[in-house]
């Protein structure tokens, strides 16, 4: 199935939405424009001909210095069609995305991810912090613009500290617990 | 009497515990010992490949990919070189196919055998984990052999392979694919039908084929569940449609029944591998005939000036892919491995991304074990097969 078959099934069910097959060597290759994609991937994910119920990964890649800047780039698979599709999402640097968390729960983490590495906004995530960097980083790695080698002053931390009335009010409870 | 407290407890697990397979980090709230919730911290391990490997060429990627699923090295490296294959355009050999069949499935057992021991031995059976490391050991022997490099040997080439096969190789595959059916018996006969493993593993940490494709899990936890995708019969590449072989799959969706997947699979490589091994000619093509990409050989680099210019220009600037994107997903021991990469026509990647089939698997964690108990947690970890230097690539 190529880029305008889907096209085709997906028109009626998202009306007035502006897809745009995109080129590719593999499968499937549709540009959707960020408002619609929600609806886009509920298409996707419910209509009887295509039936994308797994989603594969989320990630981007950064086009620095094209505008806009970042595609987001979703891969579903359908297991009853054997096919596979690839959303792509043009986001202008700073811009933003509908979280497709609603559609697959696994959506959430590669949603991190791309917020850790691009700094691209998922709105309506349900959690959306760093995932693979520290949670005090600064800058988002993945970016064309973002230095390769970069000197940073190893962070240091305030020892844990606990005063004595805290630590006996600790063992105080501890204490009775082991009565019952 | 005084009154019960009711609150619930917070448990820290990791990330140094020897069950979180590496460094994974888990907050469990606990009620007595029911699993109320279970937070994941991940990034441990975290070590910018993907971003190292937009500064280096194209060939200088494949050691960097395969140091992120450890245990699955080569699975990593093939996947990648078959993304950019298919960018190029390039055609293997079937020689080469063939070759990269066996690897691919030495590699599957390698990293089964890993996962049972270690499986096993967190939920008791420690002895599990000498016998399973034994039989690995072949198998590095065979990568020392082909490679010189037991662990991450970088033998898959874009454009086909480092150079031909070792003498030796034939007898040494050989001698494994004979004795390692007998050893699956053995650790059958350890755990298959033993009751203390039966009971810390049926029921546990049931998954869904609706969960497993809401959470993106495609691999032995899905064929545990009842789907029978495998990207192998799905999406065949190196030519495994030739191949005889089943995908076993299981019902229930427990820990229970993503071991008999696993050990299952392993059977299965066993025969694809034998099948392979069966087809490979002691000599010949190691490599496809592109100029481009394929260095000539040493005797006429030192006769010929075009060769040694190629050699030179191969060595130093290396190749340049044509511009596009590309995903290509293997059947790797996890599930399905893809590459995405991205070119800009130059000969240096502009994006390499690895489906990390980990990552997935730690994501859905927490609604897997959440109503459990907490030595369960244990069990359903070493049953998702995780590599954290997948995960945090």
């Amino acid at each position: 199935m190529d880029a305008s078959a889907v096209i085709d099934i997906l028109g009626p069910l998202v009306p007035g939405a502006a897809f745009e097959p995109g080129r590719s060597i593999d499968f499937a290759t549709i540009y959707v424009p960020g408002e619609r994609l929600v609806e886009t991937c509920r298409a996707l994910r419910d209509a009887d001909a295509l039936k994308f119920t797994t989603i594969i990964e989320v990630t981007a890649a950064d086009y620095f210095p094209r505008e806009p800047r970042f595609e987001v780039v979703y891969h579903l698979l359908s297991i009853p069609r054997r096919q596979r599709v690839r959303l792509k999402v043009r986001v202008p640097d700073g811009g933003s995305l509908p979280t497709v968390q609603g559609i697959w729960k696994g959506a959430g983490w590669p949603e991190r991810e791309v917020w850790d590495m691009f700094g691209i906004v998922f709105d309506g995530h349900t959690d959306l912090r760093r995932l693979l960097m520290p949670e005090d980083w600064e800058g988002h790695p993945a970016r064309k613009d973002y230095p390769v080698q970069i000197r940073k002053a190893a962070q240091t931390y305030e020892p844990m500290e606990i005063s004595e009335s805290e630590f006996r009010a600790n063992i105080e409870r501890d204490r009775v617990k082991r009565t019952h | 009497m005084a009154e019960l407290r009711t609150e619930t407890m917070t448990v820290n697990m990791g990330p140094q515990h020897p069950s979180t397979h590496g460094v994974l980090r888990l907050v469990l709230e606990l009620d007595g010992e029911v699993i109320q919730s279970v937070m994941p911290t991940v990034g441990y391990l975290h070590t910018g490949i993907e971003k190292t490997a937009e500064q280096k060429k194209w060939q200088q990627v494949i050691p960097l990919v395969e140091r992120m699923d450890y245990l699955g090295a080569q699975s990593n490296s093939l996947a990648y070189a078959l993304a950019v294959e298919k960018l190029l355009g390039l055609e293997m050999p079937a020689r080469v196919k063939d070759i990269r069949v066996l690897i691919a499935e030495l590699q599957r057992i390698a990293s089964h055998l890993i996962w049972l021991g270690t499986h096993a031995m967190e939920i008791g059976a420690v002895s599990m984990l000498f016998y399973a490391i034994r039989e690995r050991e072949l198998l590095l022997n065979i990568n020392e052999l082909i490679a010189g490099f037991r662990f991450f040997p970088s033998y898959i080439r874009i454009g086909g392979l480092r150079e031909d096969l070792p003498r030796g190789f034939h007898e040494a595959v050989n001698a494994f694919l004979e004795r390692f059916p007998t050893k699956i018996d053995e650790f059958e006969g350890l755990l298959t039908k033993n009751d203390i493993f039966r009971r810390r593993t049926e029921g546990v940490g049931v998954v869904t084929v609706e969960d497993a494709a809401q959470w993106g899990l495609v691999g032995p936890i899905a064929r545990a569940a009842g789907s029978d995708y495998d990207v192998r019969k799905y999406f065949p590449y190196l030519g495994y449609e030739t191949y005889d072989f089943k995908v076993p799959t299981a019902t229930e969706g427990d820990v229970y029944a993503r071991y008999r997947v696993r050990i299952a699979e392993l059977r299965e490589s066993v025969k694809i591998a034998k099948q392979a091994i069966a087809r490979i000619t002691p000599s010949g093509a190691w490599a496809c005939d592109d100029p481009r990409v394929v260095p000539p050989p040493k005797d006429k680099v030192y006769t010929e000036m075009e060769a040694l210019i190629q050699h030179f220009l191969i060595y130093s600037q290396g190749f340049t892919v044509p511009a596009g994107d590309v995903y290509f997903p293997i059947e790797g021991p996890r599930g399905e491995h893809g590459t995405y990469i991205v070119s800009d026509g130059t000969n240096r990647p502009w994006r390499v991304k690895m489906r990390a089939p980990s990552f997935m698997a730690i994501q859905a964690l927490p609604s897997v074990v959440k109503g459990g108990l907490i030595a369960d947690v244990v069990a359903v970890i070493g049953s998702t097969d995780v590599v954290m230097g997948d995960c945090d690539r």
